[in-house]
């Protein structure tokens, strides 16, 4: 019986005189998520409000689960648009919507009218009065309810009439693309994936970079991170994923420099390679999912110790959060599974078996200096041999 | 230059039976229980494979029975003969090395009640005959020993194992999962006194999909799967009737010229196995003459990670698989080479090469230089 859907988003609405641009990129989001649902919709911006419609026949729940990974959206509203055709018709189609929709019938309810159009004959209190006079009449079970009602009834008079009275949840946030860019570190594991979905939330969009390590790392781990790369496409639009050949830079400083530092050097390496994509394409920050005390490269001391080489902010959006919050994330965005693959990933190849925990940043630049002779070079061949893969 | 070393896990189809299946398929595409031409013409084809293929094993056309694979193949054999004859007792006996589709199917029997006796193996990954008559009891009704092992190419002594079981006054089932051994190994299932015996397609150059079974004529079996009545009721379902057909080339083809392709194979093995005990630290597991498997050659190479050598030597072209599929979060170490005694240390470092008929002197030279180049290098980068 839905033809239509009243899209309701929540801060974007405060955003004073940016609103359109706001609203403007809610739209377009809705449109890209909608592309990959069968059938062909409306979405239309109208006094405030978005609307989205099908104009053929379409799969409701797949709709619904489309907006669901849409940013800004507050709420989804299933609606019912009616031609008006006069009171004593419009109280009919209440009737029929309430008993298709609700069956029993037995429920506090309220009836919230808004008369948008300032010539329909009654107004907004008249209309609550009479419908819900007329609800009273046809369900026994029924009682009004005025300030917690079970079922609130939305009657909107515009050039049609639309009726409402269920709100799905929407993902809330803010619309990608109203934030800049930012480039995400993505490895295979839980986290990675977790923190770009929650920095797109924000209304930021995602370019990714992962570095592989063939033949260390197989050509599966790769595709693994393709894979969930389009997991969290599916909420943060396409996404641009640089490939970084980190094979040669690794065993250089295997070679070189003490084994314990190995990992924060080696960190410390991709953090500046994926600065420098990330200035070269626009972007405005980096994401990693580090979160504090996780593993010896996520000590406090180790965070700042690879902090320590960026100048752009880098954002850790699960740097407070335990691993089970992280894996309950991942498995309502759908990344888990594929996060659980056994490939191993290039910071776990070399690993030492006492990696240094409480790293100190001038016995880590003094043996960085150790590298000068090829270093350069080699990020420099690693950005030029980059590969990209656009992903979602 | 592409270098495929990895028959064991899969081979190319002959180019002839893809051809043949692929009229199967667009052509006399029929559905060979249908009453009208169509349908004859399939069945016909069917007939003509399942004669070869009788004929190959020279058993009778109506003791085989077509299935998905050698998996199901394995499964039906052990589950269907187990339900079958557990009045007799519930006894079960196989090997600490099968293929997962034996163990998995023995432990799902396990869960069903049966007890299983899994025999260890000498440092060579072969069972002793002794251990197995120890095992015999009055209630075994079934053994299941594999032809040859899939990660190390031992031989089994089936022929003895089916002299043995023969002897015994209460008679014992005899499952025999030739997977790797069909195409490579002339196999008479009667002489040997195999009641069971389960084929794939895709390991001599037949499609995948397609597997055998050859159960005895008098061997008691239900099935796994019911429907249609086709193949009495054993295994019900349309016949995939490319597939059979696909089976039926791929085996003429495969065993034409057998005893020569055999010797050649030997010889490659030879040349392969002393190249490689050349090689710093390298081991070769299991035995090398012609008392092993023709094809298949283990090899543990100390220092390195059996993936990270695998990927290395897949950018030079040469495709070969880890002796045991392992990943740093999720050890599953092989458990052929552990029943083998291997050391510790190497069940992570080992590599199997595979050879199938096609497989050339020139590429096994070119491996072995390539293994000589990348081994150095890869000991420098460990993990401490």
């Amino acid at each position: 019986m839905f033809k239509a859907f009243l899209i309701k988003y929540g801060e974007i609405a405060i955003k004073g005189k940016n609103r359109y641009l706001f609203e403007n990129a809610l739209v377009a989001q809705i449109r890209h998520a909608l592309k990959a649902v069968e059938g062909a919709f409306q979405v239309s911006k109208e006094q405030g409000r978005i609307y989205v419609e099908a104009v053929e026949d379409f799969d409701f729940d797949e709709t619904v689960e489309a907006l669901k990974r849409v940013f800004g959206i507050v709420g989804i509203c299933p609606v019912v648009i009616l031609e008006d055709e006069g009171f004593e018709r419009l109280a009919e189609e209440v009737v029929n919507y309430l008993r298709s929709y609700y069956g029993d019938c037995e429920k506090t309810f309220k009836v919230h009218a808004r008369r948008a159009r300032k010539t329909y004959p009654l107004q907004s209190m008249e209309l609550n009065a009479q419908l819900g006079g007329r609800i009273l009449e046809v369900f026994p079970g029924m009682r009004v309810d005025v300030h917690e009602p079970e079922l609130m009834l939305h009657v909107e008079i515009r050039e049609r009439i639309y009726l409402y009275s269920d709100v799905i949840p929407g993902p809330g946030g803010m619309p990608v693309g109203t934030n800049g860019k930012a480039m995400l570190l993505l490895s295979g594991g839980i986290d990675s994936p977790v923190a770009g979905y929650m920095v797109a939330k924000r209304g930021v969009k995602i370019d990714a970079v992962y570095f592989h390590a063939p033949p260390y790392t197989s050509e599966r781990a790769k595709q693994k991170v393709v894979d969930l790369a389009e997991k969290v496409a599916r909420y943060a639009g396409p996404i641009y994923l640089y490939v970084v050949n980190f094979t040669d830079i690794q065993l250089y400083i295997y070679e070189k420099c003490p084994h314990e530092e190995l990992t924060i050097i080696m960190r410390r390496y991709m953090m500046r390679i994926a600065e420098r994509i990330a200035e070269k394409t626009g972007s405005l920050g980096l994401i990693t999912g580090e979160s504090i005390g996780q593993v010896a490269s996520q000590t406090v001391q180790s965070l700042a110790a690879t902090n320590e080489v960026c100048t752009m902010p880098v954002f850790r959006p699960l740097i407070a959060f335990d691993k089970e919050d992280i894996v309950t994330i991942s498995k309502r965005i759908d990344t888990f599974e594929t996060s659980i693959q056994p490939f191993e990933d290039c910071c776990t190849i070399f690993v030492a078996k006492h990696p240094v925990t409480k790293p100190n940043i001038k016995v880590i630049k003094h043996s960085e200096t150790k590298l000068v002779e090829k270093i350069d070079a080699m990020v420099e061949e690693a950005l030029e041999t980059a590969e990209l893969i656009v992903v979602g | 230059m592409e270098i495929y070393l990895d028959n064991s896990a899969t081979t190319q189809c002959y180019p002839k039976v893809a051809r043949r299946m692929c009229e199967l398929m667009t052509e006399a595409y029929g559905n060979p229980s249908s009453l009208h031409h169509k349908g004859i013409e399939a069945e016909q084809a069917l007939r003509e494979a399942k004669r070869l293929l009788a004929q190959n094993l020279r058993v009778q056309e109506k003791e085989l029975y077509f299935t998905s694979g050698g998996t199901e193949s394995d499964n039906l054999a052990l589950i269907g003969c187990a339900l079958a004859n557990q009045r007799a007792g519930k006894h079960l006996i196989t090997t600490a090395i099968e293929h997962p589709a034996v163990l998995q199917a023995m432990k799902y029997l396990e869960e069903q009640g049966f007890y299983v006796t899994y025999l260890p193996v000498d440092a060579d990954g072969i069972v002793r005959l002794s251990d197995l008559e120890e095992a015999l009891c009055e209630d075994t009704i079934l053994v299941s020993v594999m032809y040859v092992n899939n990660e190390v190419g031992s031989v089994q002594p089936i022929a003895e194992i089916g002299e043995l079981l023969k002897s015994k006054e209460k008679p014992v089932l005899f499952h025999v999962d030739a997977v790797q051994a069909y195409g490579k190994c002339v196999i008479h299932p009667k002489k040997l006194h195999i009641d069971l015996l389960s084929v794939s397609g895709h390991k001599i150059h037949g499609p995948k999909g397609i597997g055998m079974l050859y159960v005895g004529e008098g061997v008691k079996i239900r099935p796994l799967l019911y429907g249609g009545g086709q193949q009495k009721d054993l295994r019900p379902g349309t016949e995939n009737v490319p597939g059979i057909v696909g089976l039926g080339e791929a085996v003429c083809e495969i065993y034409t010229d057998i005893a020569q392709k055999r010797e050649r194979l030997y010889q490659l093995k030879e040349l392969f196995v002393n190249g490689l005990l050349k090689l710093e630290g390298t081991t070769v597991n299991g035995r090398t003459g012609d008392d092993s498997a023709p094809h298949i050659v283990s090899a543990s190479f100390e220092g390195v990670r059996s993936e990270v050598l695998l990927h290395a030597l897949e950018e030079r072209g040469i495709y070969v698989s880890s002796g045991s599929a392992c990943a740093s979060n999720h050890p599953s170490v092989s458990k052929t080479l552990q029943a083998m005694g291997v050391k510790r240390e190497l069940l992570d470092s080992t590599l199997r090469f595979s050879f199938s008929e096609f497989t050339t002197e020139k590429e096994l030279s070119y491996c072995l230089k390539t293994l000589g180049e990348l081994l150095p290098v890869l000991r420098r980068f460990t993990r401490h």
